[in-house]
């Protein structure tokens, strides 16, 4: 019973890490903010969940585990509550979406770096 | 136990790119996901090590710094969109 738990532990943690540092990689790598906003959101759900599913196999049922639940549960409620203000805060702000046709590059990520927030919020 | 170093590895890998995207991310929407994913990861952080130590009473910090990540997050973005925490002069329609 004991190492059935831990293997099934070993597999949340490996699998929650590579989503985790897929995730990060993804927050690098991705051209703008939104499609880095997916990326985190990989981090959120399943990098998060799994984690705390593995310590959550090595807690058993004790007071850890019910701390456990709420991190979780708390994360998974407010992190798409911060991506959804985020998001909403630079579509407001001026950051237009990338387009099939542009060049993915970092400048265009960066529209208008120098009056984003101020001016007009574009109603687009 | 090195399971528990194997998490604290990955989650650390993670929060360095998070940094990195944070600090040099081109508009300051990038820089608040970048500090928002690095809030989460080092939730992540604080549980694993409070396991690796073998004192689950870390888990109470953890809980405390999501709920301080969350609340900071949505300041930021309000404080940034608006340019004013006043909701009383609320240019758009809406909450948050």
């Amino acid at each position: 019973m004991e190492v059935f738990l831990d293997i099934l532990s070993w597999a949340a943690i490996i699998t929650g890490g590579v989503f985790c540092v897929i995730g990060a990689v993804g927050l690098i790598r991705l051209p703008d903010v939104y499609c880095r906003m997916h990326a985190a959101g990989i981090i959120d759900t399943v990098g998060v969940g799994l984690i705390l599913l593995g310590l959550a196999f090595q807690a058993g049922f004790t007071l850890a585990l019910a701390k456990l639940a709420m991190i979780c549960m708390f994360i998974l409620l407010t992190s798409p509550t911060s991506c959804h203000a985020l998001c909403r805060a630079a579509s407001y702000g001026g950051v237009h979406p990338l387009h099939g046709e542009q060049k993915p590059d970092e400048e265009s990520g960066a529209r208008s770096p120098d009056d984003h927030g101020e001016g007009q919020p574009s109603k687009t | 136990m090195s399971m528990f170093a194997a998490a604290a590895v990955a989650v650390l890998v993670s929060m360095l790119l998070a940094l990195v995207r944070a600090l040099k991310g081109p508009t300051v929407y990038d820089r608040i996901l970048g500090v928002n994913t690095f809030g989460t990861l080092t939730v992540m952080l604080i549980a694993v090590h409070g396991f690796l130590a073998g004192r689950p009473e870390f888990l109470d910090l953890a809980l405390v710094y999501a709920l301080i990540n969350f609340i900071g997050t949505i300041a930021v973005t309000k404080y940034v969109g608006l340019k004013e925490l006043d909701p009383a002069v609320d240019q758009h329609s809406g909450d948050i």
